[in-house]
């Protein structure tokens, strides 16, 4: 499956439409919020210089084409965002190709798949978008059969007249259709109607990921193609001091030998670049090459050095974000408190697929193809560097094989497009798996200190948290401001939490270190989750609760007691058995809500095991609840692997692990047996691809104290060593 | 540099590649197959499993001087039209999430099915963990298993 390519500008569109005859084309804004619930376009010649830039286009054979403006990195916008489209257009799913977007900021808005935005970010108007076409239709039907558009159904790609059966193709009808004004008064569906939402529908591109056909980043060919290894600075912010390339060079394939830069949030970091006509070449090229590095002052940051760093700094002033009342005046007089420290590590994001880019650069246009989270971005950045305007840098998405904050980062296709001007041929930059693990940028290792305290009644009086690390909005020229506070420092926490809790405290101070770092997967509440999950444990055994009722009695909401029920019922929560260690946790980000609880048993050589997974999803409106069973299952696994697996550490100013032996991975045998449920309500869409991360580390560290009395504040650990 | 045939999904094709070229990059920059990933380059996850005489192996890490004259089958050698048991058992049970590490997958499951047609539990963590899929397909992989197992033995029934 080729998902790139097809060029989506009006007037291509027009052409497009052109070929195949007249068609029913209707796009949106959604820069303007404003605009964009109101304004629902045709595109007509007078239209042609509004910006509109979702698009839905029926042509006259009756398929509907829709533009995808985000990646698909495994989340599922393939299927998801199609699924909203067939429900109020009342067409099956077989009738719609989806394509990629290419890079176009300025017509799609911010295009940067993160922060699990697909489908919340968009939903509403895709529903109103869908629906208008359908009326549109129905009303093109209603004047060739002159009668009321209320007579008029629509059904599975026809308009039917309820009168006498008769019934037109939404083919036969999208000139008549194009022709029409544009309603502005379309009811939407109710939800309980909903035909293929809610539906488990199987995703569109399973089939070519069975079969080897789905192209990938490094899949894609251009013809005269070659390909570039980069030897980077080991330490982080060395620069080149000399290049010995004589044996490279005698490499059989090898082509040339240069020196490259990528930017680093700003900083540009050093590497030489080996060109060759295979990846095998240029990797072999690559290691016969000789660099010495200019990287002193770097070869002191290790991993014990920023952790003894930032166990201080939790000591000391924060810069505060979100405080009510006096949590340290109250904590001082109390009588029953708590006080713990949890640390969390670097994470390198380690998809599947390594980085890697490929870029055609000349005289005055550039085309890029890759694994990319961020095609805006990289349009934006590529223009500035090589002084084009933007129309002339054309972005192409492929699949990605895994993002994870990850491939949102601009400095792999700014590789790519500088190697390629350089040598005037298109070229693939291919990072190795080394490559990927060592040069980050990272998730950023956090240090925790919490302080809270318990009334006599058994409820949290104080609650406070100091959080040390790196701020990833803090790099590069002109973001260093290490006396702003990150609003990111309650991430994860419960929204209930902060009516129900009479005095409070969350700050944060700045680590300042040269290690570049960034999104992974759930972002800050990845390891937020961990410190306030496991420190709400600790309070309710000095409470003297459960723990799942300690929760509940602090979260009034009526939409989180729903899901403390259903949580409780569905684990089995009251009715474990003796030998069973039960731990719960319950976070929120990205809009959504999800509960944990993880079960824990002794093997017969003592050690712990994971028995089974429960998870409570409540991220309101959605769309297909076998994709959110697998985000979720996902997201758990993804979490295993951070708590009890790997973790990046530091030595001599490089990372210490570089490959999958010494960074491991969860494996099938260390999967439990997951269970997931959704909830059902009509709240806003929430994210999917995200939240199901950050509970699942706390409530099994949770468990493992329910089941053993030992209390785990330090990540990763070995479940063989508990 | 040599002149190398390799038998790959039943055809032939003749490279000229360094001896100590890994077959992977011979299969995906030479031969022109992507279906085979680049995942660690040291056998350490699996993205790159072949078959080699029927048998599942690590093209990152066999030199593709070793493999002239036997047979190779790649993921584009199983079927292109997914009906093959083990991509239909894939597509029922939605296994993939991004599906980069998928054709490994699938090729070591095939393997497996062959030599134990009805795996435990046991037999397929054995049997898969080698292989590392980052978005946590895991318990589809073992379902699908299982139902390609299911597959095979209704077909071979008939």
């Amino acid at each position: 499956m080729e998902t790139t390519n097809t060029h989506i500008s009006r007037r291509n569109f027009i052409k497009v439409s052109g070929m195949t005859g007249a068609a029913l084309t209707l796009g949106i804004s959604w820069l303007n919020e404003a605009q964009a619930g109101d304004a629902i376009t045709a595109l007509t010649p007078e239209t042609q210089s509004i910006d509109l830039n979702a698009w839905i286009s029926i042509d006259t054979t009756g398929k509907v084409t829709i533009t995808n403006h985000r990646a698909e990195m495994g989340q599922g916008s393939f299927q998801s965002v199609p699924q909203i489209i067939a429900e109020e257009l009342e067409v099956n799913m077989d009738q719609i190709n989806i394509i990629f977007a290419q890079g176009n900021g300025r017509k799609y808005g911010s295009q940067v798949t993160g922060g699990s935005s697909t489908i919340r970010g968009s939903y509403q108007k895709l529903l109103k978008l869908s629906a208008t076409a359908r009326e549109m239709l129905k009303e093109a039907a209603a004047r060739k059969w002159g009668v009321s558009r209320s007579l008029c159904k629509a059904e599975n790609g026809f308009i039917i007249h309820t009168g006498n059966g008769q019934k037109l193709s939404y083919g036969e009808l999208v000139v008549e259709a194009s022709k029409l004004e544009v309603p502005t008064d379309v009811a939407l569906k109710d939800p309980k109607s909903y035909k293929i939402l809610r539906k488990p529908l199987p995703r569109k591109d399973t089939p070519d990921k069975t079969n080897g056909k789905a192209i990938f980043g490094l899949d894609k060919r251009l013809p005269g193609m070659l390909y570039a290894v980069i030897e980077r600075s080991p330490r982080f912010r060395g620069k080149v001091k000399s290049i010995d390339d004589t044996a490279a060079l005698k490499v059989p394939g090898v082509k040339q030998v240069l020196k490259v830069s990528r930017d680093v949030f700003g900083d540009m970091l050093e590497g030489v670049a080996v060109v060759a006509t295979t990846t095998w070449a240029a990797m072999q090229g690559r290691n016969a090459l000789k660099v010495t590095w200019d990287d002193s002052g770097f070869e002191y940051h290790n991993t014990e050095l920023l952790y003894n760093k930032m166990r201080e700094d939790v000591k000391g002033d924060m810069n505060s974000f979100r405080t009510k009342g006096n949590a340290s005046g109250i904590f001082n007089k109390a009588s029953k408190k708590v006080e713990a420290v949890y640390e969390t590590p670097y994470e390198s994001h380690s998809c599947m697929e390594p980085l890697n880019c490929i870029a055609n650069v000349t005289d005055d246009a550039c085309e890029i193809w890759g694994p990319i989270q961020g095609p805006d971005w990289i349009q934006g950045s590529l223009a500035q560097h090589l002084k084009l305007p933007m129309e002339k840098v054309v972005v192409n998405m492929t699949f990605l094989g895994g993002g994870f904050g990850r491939k949102a980062f601009t400095d792999y296709p700014y590789e790519a497009a500088m190697i390629s001007k350089a040598i005037k041929a298109p070229v693939m930059v291919v990072w190795t798996r080394e490559d990927d693990m060592t040069a980050g940028p990272f998730r950023p290792g956090m240090v925790y200190q919490c302080k809270g305290s318990v009334s006599d009644s058994g409820r949290i009086s104080s609650f406070e948290t100091k959080i040390a690390g790196q701020n990833m909005g803090l790099q590069g020229p002109g973001n260093d401001d290490k006396s702003s506070y990150n609003e990111s420092d309650t991430e994860g926490f419960l929204e209930p939490y902060f009516e129900s809790i009479p005095h409070y405290s969350f700050g944060d101070k700045p680590l300042d270190s040269p290690i570049p770092v960034m999104w992974w997967r759930s972002v800050y509440a990845s390891t937020n989750g961990f410190a306030f999950e496991s420190f709400l444990d600790e309070m309710a055994l000095a409470a003297g609760k459960d723990p799942l009722d300690f929760r509940r009695q602090h979260l009034g909401n009526p939409r989180y007691q729903e899901l403390i029920n259903k949580l409780e019922a569905v684990s089995g929560w009251k009715k474990r058995g003796k030998n069973e260690g039960y731990g719960v946790a319950i976070t929120e980000c990205f809009s959504s809500i999800v509960g944990e609880v993880v079960k824990v048993s002794k093997k017969a050589d003592g050690k712990v095991k994971i028995d089974k997974v429960w998870a409570v999803m409540d991220c309101g409106w959605y769309v297909n609840p076998d994709i959110i069973r697998a985000q979720v299952e996902g997201s758990i696994i993804m979490a295993l692997g951070a708590a009890t697996k790997h973790g990046t550490h530091f030595a001599d100013g490089k990372a210490v692990e570089k490959n999958f032996n010494t960074y491991r991975m969860p494996r099938i045998n260390d999967t439990p047996e997951i269970e997931i449920h959704v909830m059902d309500n009509e709240e806003k869409a929430g994210g999917v691809g995200e939240p199901g991360l950050p509970p699942f580390t706390p409530a099994l560290t949770n468990a493992i104290f329910d089941l053993t009395g030992k209390r785990i504040r330090v990540l990763p650990f070995s479940l063989e060593e508990v | 540099m040599a002149s190398i045939t390799l038998s790959i999904n039943e055809k032939k094709f003749t490279v000229d590649a360094d001896p100590k070229m890994p077959l992977l990059w011979a299969i995906r920059d030479l031969v022109g197959l992507t279906g085979t990933k680049y995942g660690c380059g040291v056998a350490q996850c699996g993205a790159c499993t072949v078959h080699l005489d029927g048998v599942p192996v690590r093209s990152c890490s066999v030199p593709v001087s070793a493999v002239a004259g036997k047979k190779i089958t790649t993921i584009e050698g199983l079927s292109q039209d997914t009906s093959h048991p083990v991509q239909q058992a894939w597509i029922q049970e939605q296994v993939p999430q991004c599906g980069y590490c998928q054709s490994g997958q699938i090729m070591a499951a095939t393997a497996l099915l062959k030599r134990i047609p009805n795996p435990t539990d046991q037999d397929i963590d054995t049997a898969m963990q080698g292989l590392i899929c980052r978005c946590g397909t895991y318990p589809r992989i073992r379902k699908a298993i299982k139902t390609a197992s299911a597959i095979m033995a209704k077909s071979t029934s008939k």
